[in-house]
């Protein structure tokens, strides 16, 4: 079938199961670190009755989820409102799909990639699959025909088409250093040292590149203090107000995967992807490829903390300051990076 | 069809599976008791006045078509991008040829700037 065998075939399903589960386990930590963590820096407790340290506060949260009544105000676009949480889901968990997480080992007689597909447009595919993202923000807060979720839709359409330019931009630098939109080459480019002292990461080779993608991408997940669309105090909820039960739980884990792949890319364009630095992963056998597992959950992991330390550090921004920044700041700036990585190479091959 | 997107699909297929399962879960355990006043729009307790239909600010429409305008031109980046290295070797012909494509772009660019389309206040 399609050239594949059924160890093949194994091999891929394994893979697409691992990716999910640990997506979604990831989701659940991260769902009760944002209260801990919150918490911690509050000067208060949080959850901690559900199982040990309440570990186990996100089953309880989801089955609460589960039970809860799916309440469909008698005002909506039925068919659109319904889609809407799965619009903002599926592309979130899709994008992973071409992410290398982990060193390639042979196996069972052949070569396998820890990452699902290494598609030639890689990172094209990552783009189209986060502006897909943008229709189910927008068409949850149109369906419900509400006054709060339209504004909140709005602001989410605006501000996410606004930063995807600046994001587009700011990687620009990135692929005239490695020449090819594949992410296992942006990886594979990464290894070595600059200078000697520094491990050849592209955030080292391209600072202000990393900056814009990093705001950008708190922008383009909503992520405080870029949270236009749902701020409480004005919006009430924003886009998902008129949603209850699954379906506004939906669009929460939509939200926090969306989160986990853009630090698993963050990871991968500019920490040096499954990398670890000075160490040759591929004469240490078995263990470097654990090895480069751990080295790419830790820096997943300190990007995740990151996005939860911005959080409840920083105070919420304006909607024209927000504009503003993107359209006046980002945007220049990132033309800047281009023609300064272009110039630099010209100068410097 | 291209071996590579097999991998994606098989992907999809598992994540529609478990979408289509929360939906299913979610409709088969919930309660359903609807009313008059649950099923109204929420406008933080008052009485709903009218619907959401409403005109808003058009600056909304500009930023979209502004983003239409850019994105396109920055789809014309990554091409370029990708073979930059590999040209580079052949001359300073290259470079130039995207400094020109810059320029054009940043004079729409200051254009719409000084017309007052990315104003928000």
């Amino acid at each position: 079938m399609f050239g594949m065998d059924w160890i093949d075939l194994g091999i891929l399903l394994t893979k697409v199961m691992l990716v999910i589960a640990v997506n979604f386990l990831i989701l659940m930590i991260m769902e009760l670190a944002e209260r801990r963590v919150s918490a911690f820096m509050q000067d208060r407790v949080g959850p901690n009755r559900v199982g040990p340290f309440g570990l186990l506060q996100p089953v309880a949260d989801g089955i609460k989820f589960l039970f809860k009544e799916e309440i469909t105000p008698s005002q909506v676009e039925r068919t659109l409102y319904w889609l809407a949480p799965a619009l903002v889901l599926v592309p979130a968990l899709l994008t992973f799909s071409v992410i290398p997480f982990g060193m390639s080992f042979s196996a069972f007689g052949r070569e396998i990639t820890l990452q699902i597909a290494d598609l030639q447009v890689g990172l094209l595919f990552i783009f189209a699959l986060v502006s897909l993202a943008v229709y189910g923000t927008v068409l949850g807060g149109w369906a419900a025909n509400s006054k709060y979720p339209l504004l909140g839709g709005l602001r989410a359409s605006s501000q996410m088409i606004s930063y995807e330019l600046s994001i587009g931009m700011s990687i620009i630098g990135v692929l005239m250093l490695v020449g090819s939109l594949r992410l296992s080459e942006v990886v594979a480019y990464q290894t070595g040292s600059l200078f000697t002292i520094l491990p050849r990461w592209n955030i080292f080779t391209q600072p202000l590149g990393f900056l814009i993608f990093l705001i950008a991408s708190f922008a383009e997940t909503n992520r405080l203090p870029f949270d236009l669309p749902e701020t409480e105090p004005e919006l009430v909820g924003g886009y998902h107000t008129e949603y209850s039960s699954m379906k506004f739980a939906m669009f929460f884990m939509g939200e926090y995967i969306a989160l986990i792949t853009t630090s698993a890319l963050l990871t991968t364009l500019f920490l040096g992807g499954w990398d670890v630095p000075w160490v040759d992963e591929a004469a240490l056998g078995s263990w470097g490829v654990l090895l480069s597992l751990a080295a790419f959950a830790v820096k997943t992991g300190f990007f995740l903390f990151l996005f939860l330390w911005v959080r409840w550090t920083l105070p919420r921004f304006r909607f024209d300051q927000l504009m503003h920044l993107g359209w006046k700041v980002l945007l220049p700036l990132a033309i800047v990076n281009i023609l300064a990585t272009g110039l630099f190479l010209y100068l410097a091959p | 069809m291209p071996l590579e997107i097999i991998p994606i699909l098989a992907l999809l297929l598992v994540v529609l599976g478990v979408v289509g399962a929360i939906y299913l879960l979610t409709y088969l355990l919930g309660p359903r008791r609807p009313g008059d006043v649950k099923l109204s729009p929420y406008e933080s307790g008052k009485e709903p006045i009218g619907d959401a239909r409403i005109r808003f600010p058009i600056r909304f429409y500009l930023i979209a078509m502004l983003f239409v305008l850019f994105d396109i031109e920055l789809v014309f980046f990554y091409p370029w991008a990708v073979v930059y290295r590999k040209l580079l070797s052949a001359g300073s012909f290259i470079l130039i040829e995207m400094v020109i494509f810059i320029a054009l772009l940043l004079i729409g660019y200051v254009y719409a700037w000084k017309r007052g389309a990315l104003q928000w206040d």
